[in-house]
């Protein structure tokens, strides 16, 4: 509505601060949830809507508004204590703020319906909790929200935009704690300016004692034609409401008390104040568009605007007095901007952390610059030693030096894309609220180690598996209230999600204790569906891992949360994507445990250095199970062109990379067993087949480098990386690889147990 | 196809000549970022026997085209003495590899005359115009054509 396309920049930028505030929201609700609340958690889940509320109404989103409206009520009965912080409320709480998680959603074009029946009934519940709260709540307490609305409309037609919403509501109840002000009338002289003093600092400071209404007195200003550089023509006119003592005010203007007229007076008492009416205009504007008369009008006239984007940018300002008495006749207007900036002051300098937001592409090409500095670095480094210089002299010394800045260069960079998995994380309580209540079981979500850090780009693909992982954990893995009783547990069953790092990967565990893995019936289902042999040999962890196979579901009803057969096949495809790994670990009747390991980053890859063919190319460590060097009798011939190699008392299918790459001269012989190695790999359906490669010439760790950049992509090879001598090598796709080595051999399929 | 004969308010147009397979050819110069000396390219597998693989340049992996093979004059034996003609193909950098760059020649719109008809597939599809200077003909290459794995994706 209000939202056009000049402002859609800024809209986006609300989106992401109402991503941050409902994860605020999420964790102030949790911790409630979990007892762990005090007064300050309901303060915090109620500024997470409220700014949520006041950007939603400069953007025009009147349901949002009209439903973070009621919740926002709801909580300030809450904060004021007038409602009991029960269990009740909680779950109302909890439902709300996925209402309002929805809502913005929707908003923000991410989902294509509202559920507006669903947010009526949860709204609904709301006000209902809040009839009930006292025998008479306040009239003030639960106004209609078109009621603010209709104000904002007409100031929406005046200006074109939509200020932002304070909270009247909680006006009278802050009237009422504040018993007594101040009002002070401050004059500065010129002397004041002279010596470098700013009175919007001291406004400032005033501010940080209490809600400040701030008047200011222009008419004493000479006309702009006679407007001196020197001449002091402005004064104030402070109304304090915080019961603090005088001398607080004193310690303010201590070191200008000399170079002023001060006068601090007990609010209400007798003061000289002006007529607010008899500002002159002319003064005011000439004040406005002399910039390098006074040092203070200007800064007022400037910080006005910056005020007020600042207030519809980030609505955290707390509610201020001067909001509530709003004026709205136009001299008056500037006069606000004093207070409306020494009000934002704090509210930025209380923020937890200062950020900024950069463009991620920016950041992915000083990544890349930094991956060839070190590259570069490497190969002067090589050259260097060829030189056949002294180990002393300055060359080296100084190219050590090189190398360790540039490795810490690459470090701080990589370690800007890291996030912590916490965002992530916190979108899981509601998930399993839901499918808790599809299922009817009870259970309770225990995080740990949200604040781990990994890539970005992993980070958002994260959520994908761990809802997966998570979904299956309750529908399957967690037994129902009578089971878990008739088994001696207690009734809530409970997941536990944690991350951490571990030898350079991180590590994301989801587990339950819940039943286990029914070995038998995943035996007897895998056997069934022709997945492994009746009579294969298997250890309990491979049976274990056989419900990644696809096509594998032990539901024996599908369900809506999982079970339609496509589960675990396609979390464990979504990992492997990532070069990642997952596997489980299950006690009967104990529960199981869902490990998967994933690399910090995308933008580098381990990987293990191959020749093959006379070509030096990377194979993926992650998709690596084992390397040997096969005995004689190991390798067999099948028809005509197929090889069959022994690994462990099993037979997988050889490729040989040079040959299905064509990188092998025409005259080679057929592989011998003799000059080279195996590699096994494991491929996106689970299988194994075996590599056959010259040489293996160590492990490295290599930065990305796409060939479609400037080619395009090439059958059996997924990207390319440059080396450190600056040779180009081939980065290999194991599972095209595979596929090319099929179509080549046209064989028959080997059936893998496994 | 290029402008520069059907517009004649380009009054004149710098080319690049060069030699590939024994013969002598030019483009427009404005489609070159950079020569280079020959450097061993990593070999791609499963592409054109045309395609030389791709090497580093500052950090961007860029393919090496055989400009001689590609237009079926019989494959370049690189060595020390070869260059690589880095061209600018759309959003692509793609490598040239020919036998050497001579100089750079100024021509009029009406200096360039149609392509005869040639029996060879490869050199029909890619020459655009000849030009004859002095006792020597040039052949004007579309830079644009010499990929046509490139439009088949972007198509």
């Amino acid at each position: 509505m209000s939202a056009d396309d000049p402002f859609e920049a800024i809209k986006q930028t609300f989106f992401l601060e109402c991503e941050e505030l409902l994860t605020d929201l999420e964790a102030s609700v949790t911790a409630l949830t979990f007892g762990d609340g005090d007064g300050e958690t309901i303060n915090a889940a109620f500024r997470a809507i409220h700014s949520i509320k006041g950007g939603a109404g400069a953007f025009g989103l009147e349901d949002l508004v009209r439903f973070a409206h009621v919740f926002e009520t709801f909580m300030d009965e809450l904060r004021s204590g007038r409602k009991a912080c029960d269990d009740t409320a909680i779950r109302a709480m909890l439902h709300a703020s996925d209402v309002l998680a929805d809502h913005v959603s929707f908003a923000r074009g991410l989902i294509p319906s509202m559920d507006e029946e669903r947010s009526a009934t949860v709204a609904n519940d709301l006000r209902a909790l809040m009839n009930g709260a006292g025998p008479a709540p306040l009239p003030a307490a639960a106004p209609e929200p078109s009621a603010p609305a209709g104000t904002t409309d007409e100031i929406e037609a005046a200006f074109g935009f939509k200020p932002v919403m304070f909270n009247l509501d909680a006006l009278p109840e802050d009237a009422a704690m504040v018993p007594e002000g101040w009002t002070i009338s401050f004059k500065p002289h010129v002397r004041l300016y002279e010596t470098g003093n700013e009175p919007a600092l001291l406004l400032r400071e005033l501010a940080r004692l209490g809600p400040c209404t701030v008047t200011l007195h222009a008419e004493a200003l000479a006309p702009f034609a006679d407007l001196h550089e020197t001449a002091a023509g402005l004064s104030w006119t402070i109304e304090l409401d915080a019961p603090v003592e005088k001398t607080a005010i004193q310690e303010i203007f201590e070191f200008v008390e000399d170079e002023c007229d001060l006068v601090i007076a007990p609010k209400g008492g007798a003061l000289d104040t002006p007529d607010v009416g008899d500002v002159d205009i002319a003064a005011l504007l000439a004040a406005a568009t002399a910039p390098a008369s006074d040092p203070v009008v200007p800064a007022a006239a400037d910080v006005d605007i910056q005020a007020l984007l600042a207030a519809a940018q980030a609505p955290l300002v707390p509610p201020i007095q001067s909001a509530g008495e709003a004026p709205t006749t136009a001299p008056q207007t500037p006069t606000k901007a004093p207070a409306a900036t020494a009000a934002a002051a704090p509210a930025t300098s209380a923020g937890t952390q200062a950020s900024i937001r950069v463009d991620l592409d920016r950041i992915d090409k000083l990544i890349n610059v930094v991956g060839e500095l070190v590259i570069q670095q490497a190969m002067l480094a090589q050259s260097v030693a060829e030189c056949g210089l002294t180990a002393s002299s300055t060359v080296k010394v100084g190219l050590e030096d090189l190398e360790q800045l540039s490795r810490e260069i690459q470090d701080s960079v990589m370690a800007i894309r890291a996030q912590p998995v916490k965002s992530v994380f916190q979108r899981m309580p509601r998930l399993v609220r839901e499918v808790a209540e599809m299922t009817g079981k009870q259970v309770r979500l225990v995080t740990e180690g949200e604040a781990t850090e990994v890539d970005k780009t992993v980070v958002d693909r994260l959520a994908e598996p761990i809802t997966h992982m998570i979904r299956n954990a309750i529908d399957h893995g967690l037994e129902d209230s009578e089971g878990r009783a008739a088994a001696g547990k207690p009734k809530e069953g409970t997941i536990r999600l944690a991350a951490l790092h571990r030898s350079g990967r991180i590590v994301i565990e989801v587990s339950d204790d819940g039943r286990g893995i029914n070995r038998e019936r995943v035996r007897k289902i895998a056997i069934d569906r022709g997945l492994i042999a009746a009579d294969a040999n298997l250890t309990n962890e491979e049976t274990d891992n056989l419900i990644f196979l696809p096509g594998f579901s032990t539901a024996d009803t599908v369900s809506d949360i999982s079970g339609r057969g496509v589960g675990m096949d396609v979390v464990r495809r979504s990992i492997q994507q990532l070069g990642g790994r997952i596997s489980i670990a299950s006690t009967p009747g104990k529960g199981s445990v869902f490990t998967m390991s994933l690399p910090l980053t995308l933008a580098v890859l381990d990987g293990m250095v191959v020749r093959a063919g006379g070509q030096t190319l990377l194979s993926p460590l992650p998709s690596i199970i084992e390397s040997f060097t096969p005995r004689e009798g190991d390798l067999h011939r099948i028809g005509a062109r197929d090889w069959v190699i022994r690994f462990r008392d099993r037979f997988l299918p050889l490729i040989d990379t040079a040959k299905v790459l064509g990188f092998s001269p025409p005259d080679r012989g057929e592989i011998n067993g003799k000059d080279g190695i195996a590699i096994v790999v494991e491929n996106e359906g689970g299988s194994q087949v075996a590599l056959w490669v010259d040489d293996i010439q160590g492990q490295r760790q290599v930065v990305i480098k796409s060939l479609e950049t400037n080619y395009r992509k090439v059958e059996g090879i997924s990207a390319a990386t440059i080396l450190g001598d600056g040779r180009v090598a081939l980065i290999l796709d194991i599972d095209a690889l595979v596929v090319l080595g099929r179509q080549q051999a046209n064989h028959a399929d080997f059936k893998i147990a496994s | 196809m290029t402008d520069q004969h059907t517009n004649p308010e380009i009054a004149q147009q710098e080319l690049m000549a060069f030699m590939a397979g024994g013969q002598e050819f030019c483009i427009d110069i404005m489609a070159i970022r950079e020569i280079r000396g020959w450097t061993a390219a990593t070999p791609l597998p499963k592409t054109p026997g045309y395609m030389m693989g791709v090497i580093n340049l500052r950090g961007t992996i860029l393919p090496i085209l055989d400009l001689s093979a590609r237009l079926g004059l019989g494959a370049c034996e690189p060595s020390g003495r070869n260059v690589i003609m880095v061209v600018q193909i759309g959003s692509r950098a793609v490598g040239l590899l020919v036998d050497a760059v001579s100089e750079i020649i100024m021509v009029k719109a009406g200096d360039i005359q149609p392509a005869p008809s040639v029996a060879m597939d490869e050199m029909k599809a890619l020459i655009i115009g000849i030009i004859p200077v002095g006792d020597r003909l040039l052949s004007l290459l579309d830079v644009n054509l010499v990929l046509p794995e490139l439009e088949a994706e972007v198509a």
